[in-house]
Formats: C-alpha cells, structure tokens, sequence
C-alpha cells in the first residue's frame, strides 16, 4: 500500500519535473515573464531569500509526535496553495520555493526550527504552527528577527501581533454566532460545557459563559467539565449529563479524546438527532476518525466546511482532492491554511516589496474574493473578517450547513466585556 | 448538586455511575493483564505495550475494512474475526521481538525498559508511515452499538458489556492457563528459578517467548475492543502506557489478583471522583494517591516471594 | 580495588580541559549564534545526563522524573524572568496590571503566595537548588527508607513526571498551562533576547556545566563515590557492613535533582521560555537516552552523549524528520545491546588502546595508575 508520503514524493517529483518543463516555455515568452518582474534590489531591501527567480518561504508543522495526526491537512492545504501560484506565475514573478521543518509537537522545537528558517534561510514568510502552545513558543522569535507568520487555527484570541497573520477565527468570532442560533432555533436555555484541559477550550467557554449569563435572556449554564488531553473515560461526565439534562452539550474537547467522548455518548445512549450537541472543536478531519456514525446529529459551528456549496470551493475542493488523493478531507483548519500563501502573495503584490515591514503595513485591507470559504479580507488587528455558519454532521462524515451569518463578522481579539 | 432531583432519578445516576465505573474497570484489567504477565512473570519492562496494543486496533480497522468492502453479510461478527487476528498478529510480533531483543536483556530489566523504548518510537514511526499520520476511523457493526434500557433512566451500554464479558473471559482464561494448565506450571517455574527450571528439562526459552508472546497478544486483543471507545492513531498508544505500569505495580507484580484488585481499586477511586471533581482533578489525585500508597507499601497491594 | 582513584589525576585533568576548550573556544569558533544558541540548549540536558550518571551509573538508581527537576529549575527561573515581564506599565491593557498576563486571562486578580518569593533574584536562585534538593529528600526517603529500587522506583519516578504534567496543564492559571510561560524579556534589567546576551549566556552556562562536571568527579571519586558503586552491584553487603544505604541513595537522588534543575534554570535563560513539553514522560526517559548514549559510567561521556543525539535530532530531523524517529528509536536499541557503555565505552575500547599505545613508545612508566583504572571500569559490568 502506497502511503500518502510515497504520494508526497512522488508528487512533489511531478511538480518539479512540471517547474523544468516550465521553464523553457517562460523564456519563449519573455514579455509575459519578465514583465511585472521588478528588480530584487528593489523588492528586497532586508536580505531575505529571494532572488531574481526565486523566492523562499517556510511550512512548519508537526510532521511526527501526537500533533501531526491534525497539522498534516494543514501542510498539504499550504503545498497546495504554493503550487497553484507558482503555477499562476509565482509571486512579483518569482516562484515560491518552500523550506519544510517539522515541529515535533514539541512547543521549543518550534522555537528553535522557527528561529532557523528566519536566521539560516531567511525566509521571506512562514507558514506554520497550529496550536496555540506553538504560536506562543514561536512569537518571541518571529518578533524578534522580524518574521511574517501565517497561523492558520481558530484560536482564544488575546492576541495580536504586528509580525502575525490569524488566518482562522478567533473566539468571539468562531462562537458567538453559533450560540445565537442554537438559542433562537432550537430554544436552548440551558448548556453544558465540556473540554479538553488547556487554554483555548477554557477561553472559548469563558466567552461562551460570559455570553450565555449576560447577554442573553433566561439561559444559563449548568455544568463545566474538562479533561486532560488525552483523556479516554467520559462515563462519569456522561452519566452528569443524564443527570442535568442540558437543553445542549457545548463541547470543546481535541485530539484523541474527541473519538472517544463521541463513541462513548452515541454507546450511552445518547441519541445525537434528539439532544443538541454543539462543538467547535470537531472538524471534517476528525470526523475521519470518531466515524460519521457516531457524530451525525452534532452541529459544529466554524467558518468553513467541505460542503460549502460556492464555486470558489468546488474548485480548491477537487484541486485537493486531485493532489492529495480522493479520500482526503478537508476542515476548516486546513482551509485557513490555504489562506496562508495566497493572502501573503497579494500583500506582497500590492507592496510591491517582501519586505516584512512593509507587507505589515499593507495587510490590512487586503481582499480574498476566491477564498474557498468565500470572501474574506484582512482587518486592522491582523485577524480575518469572516462568516460564521452552522453545520450538522451527516453518516458520510460532511456537514450540512443549516446557518451562515448573513454578514462578515469583524475579528475582536480583545472582546469587551467577555474577559 | 443534588438538591433539585428525585430519589428515583439519583438512585439510576449512581446505578450508572456504578456501571461506569465496573466498565473502567473492565477496561483497566484488559489493559493491564497483557504487561502484569510479561512484567509479573518475567521482570521485563515493555514500554511498546501501549504500540503492541495500537497493532491491534490497526487490525481491526483493516478487518473492518475488508468485511465491509468484500463480505458485507458477514460484518456483523467481523469483530471476532478481528480479535483472533489481532491476537495472532500482536503475539507473533512480541515473540519475534523477544526473539530479536528481550532474550539478551533479562539480566538487565533497566535496559529492556531502554530497548522497548525504542521499539516503540520505531513502531510509532510505523505505523504513521505505513498508515498515515491521521487517525483512523473503525467502523462498528451495528449489534455493538447503542444501549440496552434497563429501566426508564437506566441504560445500559452495549459495548461497555462487551468490554466487561471479553475482560472475564481472557481473566479466566490466563487464571486457567498459569494456575491449571502445565504451560503455566512451567512459567511459574521459569519464575521461580530458571536454573533449577532448566535443570528438570523445561525448555527455559520456549517458555519466555511464549510468555511474551502471549502478553503481546492479549495487549492486542485489548487494543482491538478498544476501537469501540478509543482512537486509533499512531500515537495513541502512548496514552495507556502510565495508567498500565501503576496499575501493574499498584497490584503487587507477579500476582493476577493483584492487578485486578489494583484496577478495582483504581477504578473505582477514579469513576467516584471523575464524578464529584472535574476530571483534571480526579486524574491528579487518584494519581497522586496510588503513588502515596506506592511509597508507604512498596511491594504493591498484593505480592509472591519470587527469585530477585 | 586496588588503587583508590584520586580526585581529578591527570587523564581527568587532560579530559575535562579538552571539554573545555571545545566548549567555550572550538563552538563559539566554528559556530555562528543560531547554532551556538542551539548549542546552548543541548548543554542544558546535559546538566541532567550528568546528574543521571551518578545517580543511574554509580548509584543504579534510575529515575525516569528528571523532567520534574529540570521544571521545577526552569519554571523558578521562569517566574522570575516572567514577574520582571510584567510590570504595571507592560501591563496596563490587562484587568489587573502588574500580574503574569495568563493569569489575567484566568481571571486571577492577585499574585498567588508560591509566586510572591520570585520576586527576588537571590532568593530565586536560592529556590531553584533548595526546592528540588527538599522534593529530592522527600520522595527519596520515602523509597530508598523502604528499600523500593530498581523497576519500581523507575515506575514511580515516572508517575510522577505524568502527574506533574498534568498539574501544570491543569493549573493554567498558576502555571501558564499547555502554553508555558512565554514571553521573557529581562533578568535582572538586562535583556536576554538579544544575540550578544545569548552569546554571553552560552558561555555562562559552559563554565557552569564545567563547575558541575568537576563537582561530580569529585564525587564520584571520594569515598562517597565507591560506596556508591558498591551498593549498585552488592547492595546487602554494603548494608551488613554498616552502612546506611537509604541517605547514600538519598543524597545522589537529591544531588542528580539539583543538577537537573540548574539546567532546567539555564534552559529557561537560554531559550526564553518554559513549557510543560519538557517535564512529562517523554522528555525524562530522553534525557536517560543521552547519559545511555555517552555512556552510563561516563560524566564526560553524557556531555558528549547528550551533543551527539542532539546534533543528530537536529540535522536529521530538518531533512528527514521520519528517518529520525526510527534512528532515535534504532539508538536506544543499539546502545542497550551492542554498547552498553555507550560513547566512553567505545572511547575506551576502541580508541584509548591506540591513544595509549602510541604514547607507550614515549613514557617509560608502562603501569600508568590512570589506564588501570580505566581498565578496571572496563571490566565492571553496566548497571544491574
């Protein structure tokens, strides 16, 4: 059985293979190539990689350790990104070479790889980092040696960084929204939380708290419970769910947990069609895992589903599909992360320069009309604004969506009055 | 907490909760028993039990698989087929690496704690190259699935009576085995003095192999039931590992009982706590406690003078 | 034995001076600050691998908890540097200026009493070797009175490096959770994130690990030393003749725990953070890897060890990060079955001859005392 890295290699061999053949056809059209190709003098006043033909940038994920079972949609939504602009010409006529590290799902290999793409290979952007653990390993470095950094997670927020791009939701944004439906449709009144023991389960649920007990009418919140990552015995918790009868099970709880929370519920019996059941935690990617059967009826609430029926997401949907294999899926991470090298290749374009200082300055403002998840543009806090929808997981592991919010939604790292 | 609902409704929670904590338990024995024989028996430390278990629900999930793509009418008991061969699969793996490593380190039970280190940071890479670095989904047939309504508000999992059942049953199994069968008369004796063992024509080495082999399997056997409440991922392995060694030493090694009484307790401790606390807490504190009992009782709850 | 090896002879003195001048001359050399900060790192882990050399390689007790010494160093460290962060005046946007900025957001509004002492530099230094040496005395009594060794104290130690994890997961607001603490800025006034004080720190910590080197030849080689080695291979005899094991076994516990926690310390300055990623399971039976990889018996060996699995995780994991998980795991294997005296042993076997052969030809003293004892730990078998 071919492995998906077999595919990898072999794929990343057609590509360049595509990238040889490529080249002489450029020199046939000399205008066409050369055209909007500016002097790197000109475009690279700090000494970034970059040369006549050529410009680097850095992926870094976990490629090996328990986090590289969910930053693997993410590598391959980047690789594909890249491809496709090399592919449109590259960027302010250079094509994008890219420099992979591997995390290790350890926060100071972060650091440390982060701090070699910038010093060794000085490149001119890095696509990376997943959890929020990573992001904060790598900021000081980024910051320090003057980096651009695309992040492509939902995330807590409380954040905000000259030197970072958030290409997912931060939490008011990815939660808030999804609350106000589940309260109007369904007629919630009561909720219970449950997550896995870290910071962006314990924000997310603060802000939903803050926003349950003072922003809305007669709703409150009759459980919190969290688990170590990792956990795998949910009957206790299980059992206080029967107990307090919430009108919906808010749940934010990751990795390998997840498959065992959702096994456990659907085998106690808890039938997800008849009680409410809202994550932002569990995308298409790990449905893969816990199995459509054991999850259809939950409603997750994120920007982004495979299912999105738009024609920029049918588009990026088969170019994945066609690179990485039909099987694949694709979660609302792994689209941010598609963000990542597109929004830096028209910042870049409209500075006219890769220089980090000025791509900074230009990025607010900056419009995606072909994202896949629809339209979105950079805000002044370096968030995205974005929509948020609903959608209700079917047996075949996709989700329904049954809401978007009609309007973008404006990022708010620091939200008043849910801290 | 317990102000707003009737005696009727706390009377089925804690029946439930009891339930949930014998399920913990069933669990925890299935987890345990593979590393109390090979640790118990022979003083090796296998730090790849938590990897040897994760081949197993690999297996599955390619029986899984296999039944649902060519043999459709017979899915609903793949999950035996399953079994049998993640036992076969699990347990020729550990004789082999009992062939290849463990047999040149039983003077040096430090090191084989190294050595199995290793294997599982090189069956872990396996794995994720072999089947890729995201988990996979095991798909259950339907009969394992849902509960059983004893009452209004008393379910019953389904899985969790399997769980419980196939725990009894390899109990019983491995108890018949070591303290009725002449394979276990002769494993106690390897224990007890290898020489002496030797000396009266038991085949020293036959006997480890099996004994390894048999606690790789019965780890892979677990690892296969646990596709119903777990994942399964190349690392997934690693998150039984601590609770496995406690409740293994907890038990006192070299005595079954023991780790059965050490899961009891474990689990009960736990399921009562994950109840009252939130479960951070309870996981802390029945930690932190079963190593307290650890330091003031060393040797475990229960023990056998065996050769050191 | 027949000759009491005496503290630092000559072969030690060459040794450990050309530790040094690789340390503080040939790195800082040949490497530029991205590497020699790299360097830096390494050197921290090996604090620990030295520390585990005496407590592992002489004493035979292994401890699979050293993540929890290197914490309990690295965090004191931490919350120090962390306080000097934050000020009132970088924290103003906070709800509470003047704390840790995760506590704000877990909605902590006054400095707990267990961070107040971190406000002070001495006092900080002072913690960080006084609290492991205390949680050293107290776990250690608590076994080694009760004579638990061998698998079940390397059970237990483990535990605790899983409970301790957890704790700091789960005490997010005191501890700063999965993410650590992040974001130091100063020590003492002086800014630790620029390059020159990298480079000054690197070789802080070289002259420091030197100290510790020397400290642990020292003990290794009084008498403290032997009775060491004696109880590992003949524990009952050693206790027949009147000795009390358990407060030998105590103390090496303890001193294999403050070394761990000077290192956890220097990672803390030398890497600008600290996490959980580096007191859990994983992280302790690494750090066991390096000693086993330079060789259990060996203190310059762990040095040397704990560079070459570094160098070699480093390297290969920028070009081939799934080779290097079955290389690591291929490691650990070779070393337990074909070197079990790891780096020194196959110094010792295989290059010292030579060494020693060539300068035979010159010396006129064939019974060089150092190559005797050499031999001799040739001859004594690895631990257990």
């Amino acid at each position: 059985m071919a492995g998906p890295d077999d595919q990898l290699q072999s794929r990343l061999r057609r590509q360049l293979l595509m990238g040889i053949a490529a080249a002489p056809l450029a020199g046939l059209f000399p205008k066409v190539a050369f055209a909007d190709t500016p002097a790197t003098s000109a475009v690279n006043t700090t000494g970034l990689a970059v040369t006549d033909t050529e410009v680097t940038v850095g992926i870094l994920h976990s490629v090996t350790g328990t986090m590289a079972i969910s930053e693997t949609g993410s590598i391959q939504a980047e690789k594909l990104a890249i491809s496709q602009i090399n592919e449109m010409g590259g960027v302010l006529g250079r094509k994008i070479k890219f420099v992979q590290e591997d995390g290790a799902s350890d926060w100071p290999t972060f650091a440390e790889k982060a701090k070699k793409l910038l010093v060794q290979d000085k490149v001119a952007a890095i696509m990376g980092c997943w959890t929020s653990a990573s992001r904060k390993a790598v900021l000081p470095v980024i910051e320090q040696y003057n980096g651009m950094l695309y992040y492509p997670t939902f995330y807590e927020g409380l954040e905000q960084s000259k030197n970072v791009i958030y290409t997912g939701q931060e939490a008011t944004q990815q939660i808030l929204a999804g609350l106000n439906w589940v309260v109007k449709e369904k007629g919630a009144k009561t909720f219970f939380f449950i997550g896995s023991d870290y910071i962006w389960p314990r924000t997310s649920n603060k802000i939903a708290r803050k926003h349950i007990e003072n922003f809305m009418k007669g709703t409150k919140v009759v459980g919190e419970e969290y688990f170590p990552l990792g956990h795998t015995q949910f009957n206790s918790v299980i059992n206080k769910l029967k107990l307090t009868k919430p009108d919906v099970i808010f749940t934010d709880v990751v990795g390998g947990s997840n498959v065992a929370f959702y096994k456990q519920l659907k085998a106690a019996g808890i039938n997800l069609e008849k009680q409410t059941l809202m994550t932002i935690s569990v995308t298409e990617d790990e449905i893969d895992g816990i199995g459509g059967d054991n999850i259809a009826g939950a409603y997750a609430c994120m920007k982004y589903f495979q299912s999105l029926d738009n024609p920029n997401n049918k588009e990026f949907v088969a170019a994945f599909k066609k690179m990485w294999g039909e099987k694949t899926v694709i979660g609302d991470v792994t689209q941010a992360a598609y963000l990542g090298p597109w929004l830096w290749k028209m910042t870049v374009e409209k500075a006219g320069s890769f220089d980090i200082d000025k791509i900074a300055a230009a990025s607010p403002g900056i419009e995606f009309t072909k994202a896949p998840e629809g339209y979105v543009k950079i805000h002044e806090n370096h968030h995205l604004w974005s929509r948020t929808r609903v959608g209700l997981a079917q047996k075949d592991g996709q989700f329904k969506v049954v809401y978007e919010s009609p309007d973008l939604i404006e990022p708010n790292p620091f939200p008043k009055g849910y801290q | 907490m317990f102000g707003d609902y009737s005696l009727g409704d706390l009377g089925s929670i804690f029946a439930m909760q009891g339930f949930a904590g014998l399920i913990l338990f069933s669990v925890y024995v299935l987890m345990a028993l593979g590393l109390a024989i090979i640790f118990g028996q022979m003083g090796v430390i296998n730090m790849a039990h938590g990897e040897f278990m994760i081949l197993g629900a690999y297996v599955t999930y390619f029986c899984s698989e296999f039944f649902s793509a060519y043999l459709p009418s017979l899915f609903p008991g793949y999950f035996f087929v399953a079994m049998a061969l993640a036992f076969l699969a699990s347990g020729s793996l550990g004789m082999l690496v009992e062939w290849a490593l463990i047999k040149r380190l039983y003077k040096r039970p430090l090191d084989t704690l190294l050595a199995t280190w290793g294997l599982s940071l090189i069956l872990q890479q396996t794995y994720r190259s072999v089947f890729g670095p995201r988990e996979v989904g095991v798909v259950l047939p339907d009969w394992l699935l849902g509960s059983l309504p004893v009452t209004d508000t008393i379910e019953v999992p389904i899985n969790g009576v399997f769980v419980m059942c196939l725990t009894a049953l390899i109990t019983i199994a491995v108890g018949l085995l070591m303290y009725k069968a002449r394979w276990g008369r002769q494993v106690r004796a390897v224990v007890q003095n290898r020489v002496m063992a030797g000396a009266v024509g038991i085949d020293t080495e036959r006997v480890d192999r099996m004994t390894f082999g048999l606690g790789c399997g019965i780890a892979g056997v677990a690892g296969s039931a646990f596709t119903m409440i777990g994942s399964t991922g190349p690392t997934s392995g690693q998150l039984y590992i601590v609770d496995t060694f406690l409740i293994v030493v907890f038990g006192g090694a070299a005595s079954l009982f023991g780790t059965i009484a050490s899961a009891f307790s474990i689990s009960q401790t736990q399921s009562t706590l994950e109840f009252f606390l939130s479960g951070s807490m309870a996981k802390v504190i029945t930690l932190l406690t079963v190593v307290a009992i650890l330091m003031l009782r060393p040797q475990g709850l229960f023990t056998l003078k065996v050769r050191r | 034995m027949k000759r009491a090896p005496s503290f630092m002879d000559l072969k030690d003195l060459i040794a450990v001076g050309l530790l040094a001048i690789i340390l503080i001359v040939v790195f800082p050399a040949l490497l530029d600050g991205f590497r020699l900060n790299l360097v830096a790192k390494y050197l921290t882990y090996a604090f620990v691998a030295v520390g585990l050399v005496l407590c592992w390689g002489l004493g035979g007790i292994l401890s699979l908890g050293q993540g929890v010494f290197f914490a309990l160093g690295g965090y004191g460290m931490a919350m120090y540097l962390k306080l000097e962060a934050s000020s009132v005046e970088n924290t103003k946007i906070q709800s509470t200026p003047g704390i840790p900025d995760f506590m704000d957001w877990n909605q902590i509004t006054e400095l707990p009493y267990f961070w107040q002492p971190f406000h002070s530099l001495p006092l900080t230094i002072l913690l960080i070797i006084l609290i492991p040496a205390l949680f050293g005395f107290v776990i250690g009594s608590a076994m080694f009175k009760r004579r638990v060794s061998g698998v079940y104290f390397a059970i237990i130690t483990q535990a605790l490096a899983a409970i301790a994890t957890i704790l700091i997961i789960g005490q997010q607001g005191y501890t700063g959770g999965v993410n650590g603490i992040t974001d130091l800025r100063t020590l003492h006034g002086w800014d630790i994130r620029t390059d020159s004080a990298k480079f000054i720190l690197y070789f802080v910590n070289a002259i420091l690990l030197l100290c510790i080197v020397g400290f642990a030849m020292y003990v290794r080689d009084s008498k403290l030393g032997r009775i060491l080695v004696a109880m590992r291979d003949k524990e009952d005899r050693v206790r027949f003749s009147g000795y009390s094991v358990a407060n030998f076994q105590i103390f090496v516990f303890c001193l294999a725990g403050v070394f761990a926690a000077i290192g956890g310390a220097m990672f803390t300055l030398n890497v600008g953070f600290m996490s959980p990623s580096l007191v859990g399971i994983v992280p302790s039976i690494e750090m066991v890897i390096f000693t086993a990889v330079g060789g259990r018996l060996s203190i310059l060996g762990a040095v040397y060890g704990t560079l070459a699995v570094n160098f070699a995780k480093t390297s290969l994991s920028e070009s081939f990060p799934e080779l290097w998980l079955l290389g690591l795991g291929g490691l650990f294997i070779a070393v337990v079955l074909v070197f079990p005296n790891g780096l020194a042993g196959i110094w010792r076997d295989y290059v010292q001859p030579h060494i020693d052969r060539a300068l035979k030809l010159n010396s006129k003293d064939p019974t060089d005392p150092a190559a005797n004892v050499a031999k001799q730990a040739a001859a004594a078998s690895p631990a257990e």
